[in-house]
């Protein structure tokens, strides 16, 4: 700018640098239109902050806690038994050839899973905004690290599974080396609805609101205590409209599949719901890109 | 490597100020909202927060920006910091960016001291490695070594702000954009910060500082930038750019003050302040005074009761240029309880043998009445100008006289002793 001190010596040595150009990198910053591109490579760039965040999510939720790390046993136990008496006991919903409870967890397992992780990846973005008004890095890596966090707590919660496997003498099938497939499968479509809620929730604090009550009633819309074949065959196309039947039926199959003879491999309704799951994922992606520019104007 | 490190073009922003405080939080609003025919409806304010902004900086030169509140200084970091999108325009930085909008950035109350160093340095852009590597260093500066283990939230707020500037000096970009950091902490640390910024100024890092601070300003950046209503004012020398921010925010004029009656004040206003002057020793309403000369501070006021009231304290503060407070003076100070019995009068105030070096000086008056403010000024209610005089009766200037860094004298009488 005019009437600064003079200009660096850099002028006078040409070639030689007066920072090493290995870190340099040019930012150019213009008003972008339009829907924006995916632009996942920035999610990587940033790959060390997504680790921290989920570590500090991690570190953070138990502390001050009495019982800690038991919490995550504790939660699924306490809704086993209730939901085992409730539907299991009392409405006698069919469980096919297995105990209701492990029918149930098979299930409940990848919910809770899937709702945890939705949750925080919705309200991830508003409880952050002390961040988004103060410092820059790629938004998506909020809803990014609420899907991921959870993960611990899945895998805790999947402790107690395997206990109810050995307690009522089941081995696992060998489907189970499709678990993990349909583990992701609840990730990505957590993140999914998480990337359309939170971006919303910017918007519109009714997310929050709503939040609490979609997913109980999702919960039902689910086959998780009781099973697909309840709903009468005409129907049952309506399952697979919601994604995360493909989640939890598949899982389902995957533990149980040669103890449950209705428990379907994953039929010709599965691909419309991993199709859903991908089309909401990629518009998700772009409807958060595109609104996350005007995220730090009105959090 | 070009040498331009900051380049700014026609950068423009735009905010509806109707949609932002109105904005429908909900969505009933939106959906009827919807119904209406634009976007921004007429309730809607367009507010161009930047016009048409745009400046160079140069690698290693450190810039201030200065500018009155909602002059446009902090949308223009946001928009450098890419937290927010600039509504046209262009801007071009070449080199790594760290900004630092505010101390602890990302700190969690439940992480302890050395979780948050590692979490803070994260976001603000850090990797890990470099974290590690002046793990010890930032740990140092921030001298809470005993407390590192311990959750943040513990900590008081001076160790806070320690830690939070700590991992901020440690950032290592090539280009930095600060905004308002140092307005915290007590002086030392202040004082800290101010050496610290300065030693990243020397390492040839190019610095943009947002700052109120006017001598902050003068001291680290050679030039500034003045924003006003979104555009850029001027712009060169530091010390001319801070005396055209002084007339635009004190059109105070030197000399006889009338206080205008739509300013802005605060307090029970049982007493207003309705003028102010300097006068010479003859009473006369001066606007320049030599150093050393006696002189009487004077505030005319007005009482909105015919009461006479009993312990009033007037008093007033003298700024300099660069807003920083050299002294106060409360008739309390003195043991003097003032009785106001008159609706209107003067409250005056001898200073003997002004102590101040030659400058211009802006003077801040309040009223207490009972203990309890009865006006005050959010801005100053004149200004005067000191001239060199004979302060030491000996007609010697000192070496100060063009000194800006002397801002005044005191009298002295030398001898030789023996232990």
């Amino acid at each position: 700018m005019k009437g600064s001190t003079e200009s660096p010596e850099v002028d006078m040595m040409p070639g030689q640098d007066l920072l090493p150009a290995a870190g340099s990198q040019k930012v150019v910053i213009e008003a972008t239109h339009g829907l924006a591109s995916l632009k996942l490579g920035l999610v990587w760039e940033y790959r060390e902050l997504l680790y921290f965040m989920v570590w500090r999510d991690i570190k953070v939720r138990y502390k001050q806690t009495f019982l800690g790390i038991l919490w995550v046993l504790l939660q699924p136990l306490v809704s086993i038994i209730v939901f085992s008496v409730l539907f299991g006991y009392l409405l006698a919903v069919p469980s096919g050839d297995v105990p209701y409870p492990i029918f149930l967890y098979s299930a409940l397992l990848p919910w809770t899973y899937f709702s945890t992780s939705l949750t925080r990846s919705t309200t991830g973005v508003v409880n952050s905004s002390h961040l988004i008004t103060k410092v820059y890095f790629p938004r998506l890596v909020i809803p990014i690290s609420g899907v991921l966090s959870g993960f611990i707590d899945f895998a805790i919660a999947f402790v107690i599974l395997i206990g109810l496997m050995l307690v009522y003498q089941i081995n696992p099938t060998p489907n189970i080396v499709f678990l993990p497939g349909f583990i992701l499968l609840a990730m990505l479509t957590a993140l999914a609805f998480g990337l359309w809620l939170s971006a919303l929730n910017v918007r519109f604090r009714d997310v929050n609101y709503m939040l609490p009550f979609l997913v109980q009633v999702w919960m039902y819309l689910t086959p998780v205590v009781y099973g697909s074949n309840l709903i009468p065959e005409p129907y049952r196309f309506l399952l697979a409209l919601n994604p995360m039947t493909g989640v939890v039926a598949g899982f389902r199959w995957a533990l149980l599949g040669d103890y449950l003879a209705d428990a379907a491999p994953p039929d010709e309704l599965f691909p419309i719901s991993m199709a859903i799951t991908l089309v909401v994922l990629i518009s998700g992606i772009v409807f958060f890109r595109t609104t996350e520019r005007t995220f730090a104007d009105i959090i | 490597m070009n040498d331009i490190a900051i380049r700014v073009e026609n950068l423009s922003k735009l905010y509806y100020i109707g949609a932002k405080q109105d904005q429908p939080d909900n969505l009933r609003e939106w959906l009827t909202g919807r119904f209406r025919r634009n976007k921004h409806d007429a309730r809607d304010e367009a507010l161009w927060a930047l016009k048409d902004v745009s400046f160079k900086v140069k690698r290693g030169e450190v810039v201030g920006v200065i500018g009155r509140n909602g002059a446009g200084k902090s949308t223009l970091l946001k928009i450098l910091s890419r937290i927010t999108e600039p509504t046209g325009g262009r801007v071009e930085m070449d080199g790594r960016v760290g900004s630092l909008l505010e101390v602890g950035t990302g700190f969690h109350p439940e992480l302890t001291g050395r979780e948050n160093i590692f979490y803070s340095g994260a976001i603000l852009g850090m990797r890990r490695a470099e974290i590690d590597r002046r793990f010890d260093e930032i740990l140092d500066f921030s001298g809470v070594e005993k407390f590192i283990d311990t959750p943040f939230k513990r900590y008081s707020s001076g160790m806070k702000v320690r830690l939070g500037f700590a991992v901020a000096a440690h950032l290592e970009p090539e280009i930095l954009l600060i905004d308002e950091v140092l307005a915290v902490g007590d002086a030392t640390f202040q004082r800290k910060c101010l050496t610290k910024m300065n030693d990243i100024s020397r390492e040839n890092r190019t610095i943009l500082f947002v700052s109120h601070n006017l001598a902050a300003i003068k001291n680290l950046c050679p030039s500034s930038i003045l924003l006003e209503g979104g555009a850029i004012e001027t712009e060169g020398d530091s010390n001319g750019v801070i005396a055209s921010y002084m007339t635009l925010v004190s059109p105070a004029k030197d000399g006889w003050n009338d206080i205008p009656p739509d300013i802005n004040r605060f307090g029970t206003g049982i007493l207003r302040t309705e003028y102010f002057t300097l006068r010479n020793q003859r009473g006369e309403s001066v606007d320049t005074i030599e150093s050393g000369e006696d002189v009487l501070f004077c505030f005319g006021y007005t009482s909105n009761t015919t009461q006479t009231l009993k312990n009033v304290d007037a008093g007033f503060w003298v700024d300099n240029e660069y807003g920083e407070t050299l002294f106060a003076q409360y008739s309390s100070y003195m043991g003097q309880k003032l009785r106001v019995s008159d609706v209107r009068g003067e409250f005056q105030c001898l200073i003997t043998d002004l102590p101040l070096s030659p400058g211009r000086y802006l003077v801040h008056p309040r009223i207490h009445v009972f203990g309890e403010l009865a006006d005050g000024l959010l801005q100053p209610a004149g200004a005067f100008q000191v001239e060199f005089g004979d302060f030491y009766g000996t007609g010697s200037k000192g070496f100060f006289s063009d000194n800006p860094l002397v801002n005044f004298m005191v009298k002295g009488d030398w001898g030789v002793g023996n232990m």
